[in-house]
């Protein structure tokens, strides 16, 4: 109605060159950023926990019940930055009611579902069926209430039970890697599928987000299980942390693989979006991909947790577990950073090839940087309640899955 | 004993729980395929989409840049006021005459489209005599066959119509903005009004009426060429812009078919 007047207020980016007109919105903002990191998080996390069960590392028993809450805590939490996202958040469950079979998106709800239902809340369940039923005899109140409710009625503890229990719960935790690969694969293939964005439209980024959701989720379970040992006033088991040290370097080692092999396919074959990209590395995601997410979040922690597999002996173990800690939080703020620039990167070059606008995290409103730094924080509230509902101080350390369906463990708790 | 056969009663209640949202969901499914038949769009009724055709081309040669389709789409469709929200838009093209003696055929490309070229163009700021050649490119939707858009929103609001127009369903959209990304175009963004997907509909509420899309209608040079292939003579301007041209599509290698062609491009333009 006012034509000059909506001009006016309406704040366009600043461009450089030319972008399509209507490229000036920029269309997924920082909760776009946060979704796939928090669903790396949990597909990370969930395959620490099935070293424990799957490959037996019994060195990583410690953080088994740990990385299982941690993975279940910012599950719960991974739908919330997409539903905030939406234009009109009350028809998201069309995604899953009537869904459009082509869409890689519109898998997101079944994936979701058969991650958090079939894999993560059984097997956790599975695990946990002994232990809610001795906690509900020994617990009063809610607790005793909660406790008796999740055993669902089921409240046989037998030693055949439990070797029932622990079968079941083996044969989910082998489902449930390809279902871990398979919630954050399926992210990255949102993103891989886009051909009209060179930046995105690549067939490893799939694999790309695997990885580095695997090296996010293991730093996750280093930096936790220092955080809730050190609160707790515990011990920290040092094999444990030499163990996760280990896997964190050798998926960094793949990871870095990948991602160095996806630059220098681009850069050597040189399609007629190099230019840009390149221009894009160098200029406008030069702190965030080549300082954040290369160099510190890559180079660093490849070099000292290298150093840490290359001479064991010769550091320290206060020093081992210093590095631990410092490179885990680099790595951390390396994967997000390495989120941001797939996410945000891709938008900031037009698809004509021609140009570049630029991103402001807004304050105010539902995309705003507030709200997403909210959302972050939100499961590791959610992630303190599990903690203190379903890892007791007394438990932290004594959990052996492996060996739980022994009969005399039971009674020592 | 009783109590293993209530874990496996759990289990069973669990699964059968499983069953159920997913059967719920099958059931939802089969009645969005059975409405997708009896989907409302803004054609009036009787019309049958699947004896029509639609197709726009554009000869370059012809467009002055004067911005009245622009205008005119902005108008008749209600498309939000602000300079980042086009159903259709004019870009300009200047290609600067090489440097003496650099052995290069061209120099510099300039592109631009202040405010979508809706108030026409101001002069540039290249010197005259710096300019080898300038033209203006009109870009809508490319109504694609294989429309990378349609493929990727996660709940079918965006939709192949029989008769070569690529809808949406504003009523069913959820605004995800999936489609704008897979758009190689540019040409849809989401509606700051009604938060859904928005694109241009070659006037789907005109053409199935018998009239042309409002763009067409105003342009004073004939740039802009719409037709019927399923209703239409050979001496009819589509037929004859078809025939008489060699015909270009944007960006034809990411293989989504684009039915828009372009009469007398650049190579520059994308």
């Amino acid at each position: 109605m006012y034509p000059i007047l909506a001009n006016a207020m309406e704040v366009l980016p600043h461009i450089d060159g030319y972008v399509y007109p209507n490229e000036q919105n920029f269309l997924w903002t920082v909760l776009i950023v946060v979704y796939p990191y928090i669903t790396g998080l949990v597909a990370g996390a969930f395959i620490m926990a099935s070293f424990v069960r799957v490959f037996n590392v019994k060195a990583l028993d410690p953080v088994y019940r740990m990385s299982l809450l941690t993975a279940l805590a910012f599950l719960l939490a991974a739908p919330l930055p997409l539903l905030f996202h939406l234009g009109h958040p009350e028809r998201c469950m069309e995604m899953m009611l009537t869904p459009h079979l082509s869409s890689p998106m519109a898998m997101f709800g079944f994936v979701y579902a058969w991650y958090l239902m079939a894999v993560l809340l059984l097997e956790l369940w599975l695990d946990y069926r002994r232990d809610f039923v001795t906690w509900s005899q020994q617990h009063t109140g809610f607790k005793k209430f909660l406790y008796s409710i999740l055993t669902v009625g089921v409240r046989d503890v037998s030693p055949g039970a439990l070797k029932l229990d622990h079968r079941m719960s083996l044969a989910i935790s082998i489902i449930g890697i390809p279902s871990a690969f398979l919630l954050h694969g399926y992210v990255g293939f949102i993103f891989g599928s886009v051909k009209a964005n060179p930046w995105w439209g690549n067939v490893l980024m799939p694999i790309i987000f695997i990885f580095s959701a695997m090296v996010s989720g293991m730093a996750l379970c280093v930096v936790l299980y220092m955080f809730v040992t050190r609160i707790r006033g515990q011990k920290l088991d040092i094999k444990c942390l030499d163990v996760m040290g280990r896997m964190l370097f050798y998926a960094l080692v793949i990871d870095a693989g990948i991602e160095a092999l996806d630059w220098i396919h681009r850069l050597y074959s040189a399609h007629e979006e190099i230019d840009v990209l390149k221009h894009l590395a160098t200029g406008k995601l030069f702190y965030t991909l080549l300082i954040l997410q290369a160099l510190l979040g890559t180079l660093v922690p490849l070099v000292f947790l290298g150093l840490g597999q290359l001479f064991p002996h010769r550091i320290s173990a206060a020093a081992r577990t210093k590095i631990y800690c410092v490179m885990a939080s680099l790595i951390l703020v390396g994967v997000f950073a390495m989120r941001w620039n797939v996410v945000i990167g891709g938008q900031l070059f037009s698809k004509s090839l021609r140009g570049f606008t630029t991103y402001k995290m807004a304050l105010a409103g539902h995309e705003g940087w507030p709200v997403a730094l909210a959302l972050m924080i939100l499961p590791f509230v959610i992630l303190t309640v599990l903690v203190k509902l379903f890892l007791p101080k007394e438990m932290a350390n004594s959990v052996q899955p492996a060996v739980a369906i022994e009969p005399t463990i039971p009674s020592t708790i | 004993m009783t109590n293993c056969t209530s874990r496996r009663n759990a289990l069973r209640t669990f699964g059968g729980a499983l069953a159920g949202i997913l059967s719920f969901s099958a059931a939802k499914t089969a009645k969005a395929v059975v409405q997708k038949g009896l989907v409302t769009t803004s054609a009036p009724k009787g019309y049958d989409p699947t004896k029509h055709k639609w197709l726009m081309g554009f000869d370059i040669d012809r467009c002055i840049g004067c911005g009245s389709c622009v205008e005119a789409c902005k108008t008749e469709n209600n498309v939000p006021q602000g300079a980042s929200y086009f159903r259709t838009w004019i870009e300009r093209y200047i290609i600067k005459k090489p440097k003496p003696g650099s052995g290069e055929a061209r120099g510099e490309t300039i592109v631009d489209s202040p405010n979508g070229g809706r108030n026409g163009f101001p002069p540039s700021m290249v010197p005259r005599e710096e300019i080898l050649k300038s033209f203006f490119v009109p870009k809508l939707c490319n109504l694609c066959v294989d429309s990378p858009c349609v493929q990727a929103c996660p709940v079918g609001a965006t939709f192949d119509s029989p008769d070569g127009v690529v809808l949406v369903d504003p009523k069913y959209c959820v605004g995800c903005g999936f489609c704008i990304q897979a758009c190689p175009y540019g040409c849809r963004f989401m509606n700051p009004e009604t938060k859904t997907a928005d694109k241009c509909t070659l006037c789907y509420h005109r053409i199935t009426r018998g009239l042309q899309p409002a763009c067409v209608e105003v342009c004073p040079t004939e740039a802009r060429i719409f037709g019927d292939l399923k209703n239409c003579a050979p001496e009819d301007p589509i037929m004859q812009f078809i025939a008489k041209n060699k015909l270009q599509t944007l960006k034809p290698h990411l293989g989504t078919g684009p039915r828009v062609s372009y009469a007398n491009m650049d190579k520059e333009v994308r």
